[in-house]
């Protein structure tokens, strides 16, 4: 079986945000970049659910420049096992969608998987995109994934609950809060194994921008915290009632 | 052209956020010069569908299948496509919702349009179509031009005020054609708690952290969140401890929230909790430490031990209560 992982290249959780060129374009000075949170967990699973089946090859895959090969490589580094990068500077989802649903098209993979959202750009709409694009269909915020008999379960949260889904090969998974705990973290042997392993370069296919970010801004500074002496309780209230009115 | 707004019901009653997209979508009208039709997928009374008209629609167009009897994201996005094809709508608003916003994707590229996920105001202008979203996970916005005909959005919840507007409402009926191969993953189960407060619906969310010691002191915290017409949620570490059940995690990998108010407990307001919380309009703090994080992200802070500060809340709150 084949999976094709679809992780993004996005800047620690920690990073301070700044911007430059006119507050047009993201200013990477000193920013450390991971993979993607929810991708993380993602393949997190994917391995648990390859130690259990046996069978299942994980090939990540990122549209992105150079820039982005540390990241895939940590990637493998953690157990994928191989690697693609569509050598393209990402112009918007639907460009992305494009490129994933195009290595989808021309390889033999059995089922796709993203995160549910990118930290960076906020989304959430990639993976819906790429099973659109392939007709195939979705499962979003998948909070539990596994293969048992040939069959994938999943589950997946809605507004107030969660749906038990089976689906048949192929399908688009969209990676969410729950599909799996912790992330694993590279070892050393990975580390040096995914030097070798297998990263193919390809070119991109055309697709015109049907969005663009035309200005970035940071949130106006928020007034210093007002502090209330824990004895008066009451003030808080007063405050929410008569300053902040959401009481 | 006119302006669809796809509204999700929830049992038979619309969800606070589906007037909000309502108020959303007429000022959007109001701007474009046209009107606002409201599509609604199920079985929906008659006067529960009026109460679309408070808030600006026109027309209600009410879509009634078999084939739409489970929510499946390639079927109701085909049915939308099609309604939106139909009345020519140029603009279609979705709620931000885990639901919404995967069909806001799918309608997006069936209509080849332009997507703005999560946006929060008012586009500022309508030719070029800009809007304002969030980014870098609250840290940040971003300015976002839509270049195709026709435009997408999916609107934050709790992020715009309703406002009035009442319509004379047309009540119509209306078909689609939905393919067997798009009813694929079909759910086998489904388990949803009903007449529960949402946490991404509640106006006022009371929340708590790793400070609280163990499950067993939940209890002046649900106390709280009921004076209040409030629903509970945590911080990641209790849904993983188990001490929480995992729906109520929120943060970067949980939910997403932006209520009026959020009352962070015990929480010590990690950035990477703060990336799911910091849309809410009024943020309180009420933590043993100082120098908690959460003090820096918060509007009002309260420096003390929980175990004293809620219970001493809970008896003002309810006799503020009493007093409205
Ligand atoms: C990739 C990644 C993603 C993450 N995603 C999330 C996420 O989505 N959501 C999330 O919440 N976290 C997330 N985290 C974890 C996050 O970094 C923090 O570890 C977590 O938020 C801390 O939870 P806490 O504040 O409840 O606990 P702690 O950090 O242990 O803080 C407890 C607080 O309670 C205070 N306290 C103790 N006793 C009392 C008392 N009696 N009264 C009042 N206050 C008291 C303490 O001073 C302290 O500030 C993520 C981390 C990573 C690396
Ligand atoms: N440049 C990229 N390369 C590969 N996958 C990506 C890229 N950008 C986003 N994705 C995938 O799409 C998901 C959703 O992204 P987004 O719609 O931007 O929130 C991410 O969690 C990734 O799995």
């Amino acid at each position: 079986m084949k999976v094709l992982l679809c992780i993004s290249h996005v800047p620690d959780t920690t990073s301070r945000i700044r911007f430059t060129d006119n507050d047009t374009a993201f200013d990477k000075t000193d920013i450390q970049y991971i993979i993607g949170p929810h991708e993380e967990l993602a393949l997190t699973r994917l391995l648990e659910v390859k130690e259990q089946i046996g069978d299942l090859n994980i090939t990540v895959l990122n549209v992105g420049t150079a820039e982005t090969e540390p990241t895939i490589r940590k990637a493998l580094a953690v157990g994928a096992d191989d690697a693609i990068r569509v050598d393209a500077e990402p112009t918007d989802a639907l460009f992305v969608a494009k490129q994933i649903a195009e290595v989808f098209k021309n390889g033999d993979f059995d089922f796709i998987v993203t995160g549910k959202e990118t930290i960076d750009f906020n989304g959430a709409q990639v993976g819906e995109m790429v099973a659109e694009l392939l007709d195939l269909p979705s499962i979003s915020s998948t909070s539990h994934f596994e293969i048992k008999d040939g069959k994938a379960l999943l589950e997946r949260e809605i507004d107030g609950g969660k749906e038990e889904i089976e689906v048949d090969f192929p399908f688009v998974s969209t990676a969410g809060k729950g599909f799996a705990i912790e992330p694993r973290i590279p070892s050393m042997r990975g580390i040096m194994q995914a030097r070798r392993k297998p990263l193919k370069v390809v070119q991109p296919v055309e697709q015109a921008a049907k969005t663009k970010v035309n200005k970035f801004y940071l949130p106006e500074p928020k007034g210093a915290c007002k502090m209330v002496d824990a004895e008066n309780v009451e003030e808080l209230i007063r405050l929410l009632h008569e300053e902040a009115k959401v009481l | 052209m006119s302006v669809l707004v796809y509204t999700e019901n929830w049992d038979g009653k619309f969800k606070k956020s589906t007037y909000e997209l309502l108020s959303y979508a007429s000022e959007i009208a109001k701007m474009a010069n046209t009107e606002v039709s409201a599509l609604t997928i199920g079985e929906v009374a008659e006067d529960e569908l009026k109460t679309l008209g408070t808030y600006g629609a026109s027309k209600v167009l009410v879509l009634k299948d078999e084939k739409l009897k489970d929510f499946i994201a390639k079927s109701y996005s085909s049915a939308i496509s099609q309604v939106a094809k139909k009345e020519d709508a140029k603009i279609v608003v979705f709620a931000n919702s885990v639901s919404g916003r995967a069909l806001a994707a799918r309608t997006a590229v069936q209509l080849d349009a332009g997507f703005a996920p999560g946006v929060m105001q008012l586009p500022s202008s309508l030719e070029p179509f800009v809007v304002r979203k969030k980014a870098y996970s609250g840290k940040a916005f971003a300015d976002y031009e839509l270049m195709a005909d026709v435009k997408v959005l999916s609107l934050t919840q709790n992020s715009f005020e309703l406002i009035e507007n009442a319509k004379d409402i047309a009540i119509e009926e209306t078909s689609v054609e939905i393919h067997d191969e798009d009813l694929r993953a079909k759910p086998k189960n489904v388990e949803k708690q009903t007449g529960k407060l949402l946490i991404t619906e509640a106006e006022i969310l009371v929340s708590a952290g790793r400070g609280l010691k163990g499950p067993e002191n939940w209890g002046m915290i649900e106390e709280m969140a009921e004076i209040l017409g409030a629903a509970t949620c945590c911080s990641r570490p209790v849904a993983d401890l188990g001490w929480r059940p995992h729906e109520e995690h929120v943060g970067q990998t949980g939910k997403v929230v932006a209520p009026n108010l959020y009352f962070a407990i015990g929480i010590s307001g990690a950035i990477q909790h703060l990336a799911g919380v910091n849309g809410s309009k009024v943020m309180v703090a009420i933590n043993t430490d100082p120098e908690a994080p959460f003090f820096e992200a918060a509007d009002y802070g309260i420096v003390g031990d929980a175990f004293k500060v809620v219970p001493a809340l809970n008896e003002a709150l309810k006799k503020f209560k009493a007093g409205q």
